[in-house]
């Protein structure tokens, strides 16, 4: 069938071989926010990231993709150190934020952390009021001193997030009493609250349905305009609606990187093409 | 046949009946093609079968148990002589229970007649044969348990529903026997509590300012006028029980939060039992302790800065007390700390909090149930702890708001008071009802109040 033939050279690329692990694609881009270098993360003495290096943009939203198990959700958590809580985790590399290096011993991880703040696969609100789940990080920063402040906070958070006209007339009532939709849009709330300047969110619609999803989705669309955001998703769907570059992670390794439309139509690796198709993982 | 023998039998034929159901209900699955045809697992049957078999003659030979005595009785006070059974009613028990005694070799109080030789005799007989036919009675019971079971049972017979029904009423006993024997105790004091009440004023001993349960035995003796104000006694068993919640409580609960959050796993796993021990310490042993070295240090110490502290004081019981029950509290604390879940730590350490920060404002909060249900059970321990306060603390009853001097416990007095030689219907013995009465009532407000206070501000998280 000549056709046939005539449509697969034209589409003919070619691709890296599945052995190849260094990473394909760009990884800079002009003014990052934050720079990672040659970065290593062992459990113990196994390594669960090797080698990955990635600029992350200005008000860009960065999707890692990738099978499970791959370390796409261990690295995103080096990026705010939150890896710091599990003893046995090692970070080797260098992650600059704003061009200083997080992992230097002159770093204090609390205000790293209000500025890399982060949403995580289940919905964690405190169990505390509605209202004192946003109120809470900027009460215990100093953000906010009086209690109009902490009220313009807390709505302005919460509008942000979308959430406003659901729960404003019922801010006293327990967060953990939403639905689990608004429990997560609360606790992106939650994140904006403290005026970070980067988001990390680890799967945040996985344990949402299709209509939740789609409204946190709408959410990472505006977040974009003032946040940097690293979103870690299993959708592949919603990698290409919400971000502009993808990062494809493949059993620790960083396979490929490039701006999602090129990720998603013509990716130069086999295992992302693999992968994108559905034939891996 | 022996009530032993007869329930080793029942045992047996109960293990036999359940082979028999099971063979039964395996025979036929065979024939219908497979086990897979029954309504339930085979086992179901035999368990079944065996429950028939057992529970139905159990209940008998319960019954039994619990009748047997009066039925005799009454048959043998029928046979007595005519002059016997006219006695008044105390003499008559009198003589009914020496004939008891002579049954079972015992000793009797009186003279042994002819008479009642013969009662005796006749009253052994009278349960040779009341045993005769229980077994028989059980027996028969446990047989035709079992094979009526096992002539019912069919491929749809739903075997395992039936036995779901029998475990499930088991639990239903088992759940409701420590309600019963709560009150079960408190119908018991309450009696005795009443007696002593109908001889001292309710207000004179829930009010009275002074403490001294001696009874005059002579008309003429001297100093024991007997005055029965309870109020030093409760005031010297909260002030130690104070004393002791205020080393436990804060030291317990930063001890809790040190090893649930910053101790490493390996030192938790070796301080946290190492901590428990101190719970398994005997009370006597911390009895010594505190009046041998604890007191001693305190009115050393206390003489070195010029305050004169008795040589059995409060404090010493108090902060003793309060050692012991550390591990109550830090323990549960650190148990219902550790269960707060990662996500909760994440969360507050995502937005920037410190550690303290998240302690204080989220773990804390979320274990709140748990570490109130640990200080309460520490509270219980020390409000009824008594041989610390007997060694460290004293006897006598004070009325006194000072540590550095002696005072008393409730449990203490209610000790004192029943122990040796006591007659049980003086004020001085039913007193210690009382007593128990009021710390039982006070015990269970406390619990009420924390279970509120535990509603109102528990913060639910899943």
């Amino acid at each position: 069938m000549p056709e046939v033939l005539k449509e697969n050279t034209l589409e003919k690329r070619i691709l890296a071989p599945r052995e190849s692990r260094k990473t394909i694609g760009n990884i800079t881009v002009p003014k990052p926010r934050m720079v990672c270098r040659n970065v290593d993360v062992y459990y113990g003495d196994k390594q669960a990231i090797r080698d990955v290096s990635i600029d992350i943009g200005r008000n860009e939203v960065l999707a890692m993709i990738g099978p499970s198990g791959c370390g796409k959700s261990t690295f995103l958590r080096c990026l705010n150190r939150m890896n710091d809580t599990i003893d046995s985790c090692r970070v080797a590399g260098e992650i600059l934020f704003d061009g200083k290096n997080i992992y230097d011993p002159s770093v204090d991880v609390v205000p790293l952390r209000a500025q890399i703040g982060m949403v995580f696969q289940k919905p964690n609100p405190f169990p505390k009021s509605i209202y004192e789940n946003i109120a809470w990080a900027p009460k215990i920063h100093g953000i906010v001193e009086s209690k109009s402040d902490a009220d313009e906070i807390v709505e302005s958070s919460l509008q942000k997030a979308g959430l406003w006209e659901e729960v404003k007339d019922r801010l006293d009532q327990p967060g953990t009493g939403l639905s689990g939709g608004q429990q997560q849009r609360l606790c992106i709330a939650r994140a904006i609250a403290v005026s970070p300047e980067v988001i990390l969110m680890d799967e945040p619609c996985s344990a949402l349905d299709p209509i939740a999803t789609a409204k946190i989705e709408d959410l990472i669309e505006e977040l974009r305009a003032q946040y940097t955001i690293a979103i870690v998703t299993h959708s592949m769907q919603q990698a290409s609606r919400v971000s502009q570059r993808t990062a494809f992670f493949h059993l620790g390794d960083l396979i490929e990187v490039g701006t999602t439309e090129t990720i998603f139509t013509k990716p130069s690796h086999q295992l992302t093409e693999d992968y994108i198709t559905g034939r891996y993982g | 046949m022996s009530p032993f023998l007869l329930l080793l039998l029942l045992l047996a034929l109960s293990v036999a009946g359940y082979f028999i159901g099971q063979y039964k209900a395996l025979d036929l699955a065979k024939k219908a093609g497979g086990t897979i045809h029954l309504h339930s697992r085979p086992v179901y049957y035999g368990v079944l079968t065996a429950l028939w078999c057992c529970l139905p003659a159990f209940f008998m030979f319960l019954l039994w148990l619990g009748f047997e005595q009066s039925i005799i009785t009454s048959l043998m006070i029928a046979d007595l002589p005519a002059e016997a059974r006219s006695l008044p009613p105390e003499r008559l028990n009198v003589l009914v229970n020496d004939i008891r005694s002579l049954a079972n070799g015992n000793i009797v109080s009186g003279e042994v007649t002819r008479q009642m030789k013969d009662a005796a005799a006749h009253y052994v007989s009278l349960q040779d044969i009341g045993k005769m036919i229980t077994s028989i009675i059980v027996l028969f019971a446990a047989t035709a348990g079992m094979l009526m079971v096992h002539r019912t049972i069919k491929p749809e017979l739903r075997a395992r529903n039936h036995v779901e029904k029998v475990v499930m009423g088991a639990l239903v006993v088992c759940s409701t026997i420590a309600i019963f024997t709560t009150i079960g105790i408190v119908l018991s004091i309450l009696y005795e509590a009443v007696r002593f009440f109908r001889q001292v004023p309710v207000t004179d001993f829930l009010f009275g300012l002074e403490w001294s349960p001696q009874m005059a035995i002579r008309e003429d003796q001297v100093g024991s006028s007997g005055a029965f104000g309870a109020v030093p006694v409760f005031v010297g068993t909260v002030l130690i029980s104070a004393i002791a919640m205020l080393v436990a409580a804060p030291i317990g609960l930063m001890s809790a939060i040190f090893l649930s959050e910053y101790a490493d796993k390996r030192l938790r796993a070796i301080a946290k039992p190492l901590l428990e021990i101190l719970a398994g310490v005997p009370t006597v042993v911390y009895g010594f302790f505190a009046a041998l070295v604890v007191a001693p240090m305190i009115r050393n110490g206390g003489a070195q800065i010029g305050i004169d502290v008795s040589s059995e004081s409060a404090l010493a019981a108090g902060l003793v007390m309060g050692v012991m029950i550390i591990p109550f509290v830090s323990s549960l604390s650190d148990d219902v700390i550790n269960a707060v879940p990662q996500s909760l730590r994440d969360g507050a350490y995502s937005v920037g909090a410190t550690r303290s920060e998240t302690i204080k404002h989220v773990l804390v909060p979320a274990a709140l149930p748990g570490i109130v249900g640990g200080l309460l059970l520490a509270v219980s321990r020390a409000i009824g702890e008594t041989m610390i306060v007997v060694m460290a603390a004293g006897l006598s009853a004070n009325l006194t708001a000072n540590p550095l001097q002696a005072v008393t416990t409730v449990t203490v007095q209610i000790v004192t008071l029943l122990v040796g030689d006591q007659e049980f219907d003086s004020p001085k013995t039913l007193a210690a009802f009382a007593l128990g009465l009021v710390l039982f009532i006070g015990t269970l407000f406390l619990n009420i109040v924390a279970l509120t206070v535990v509603r109102k501000y528990r913060e639910r998280y899943e």
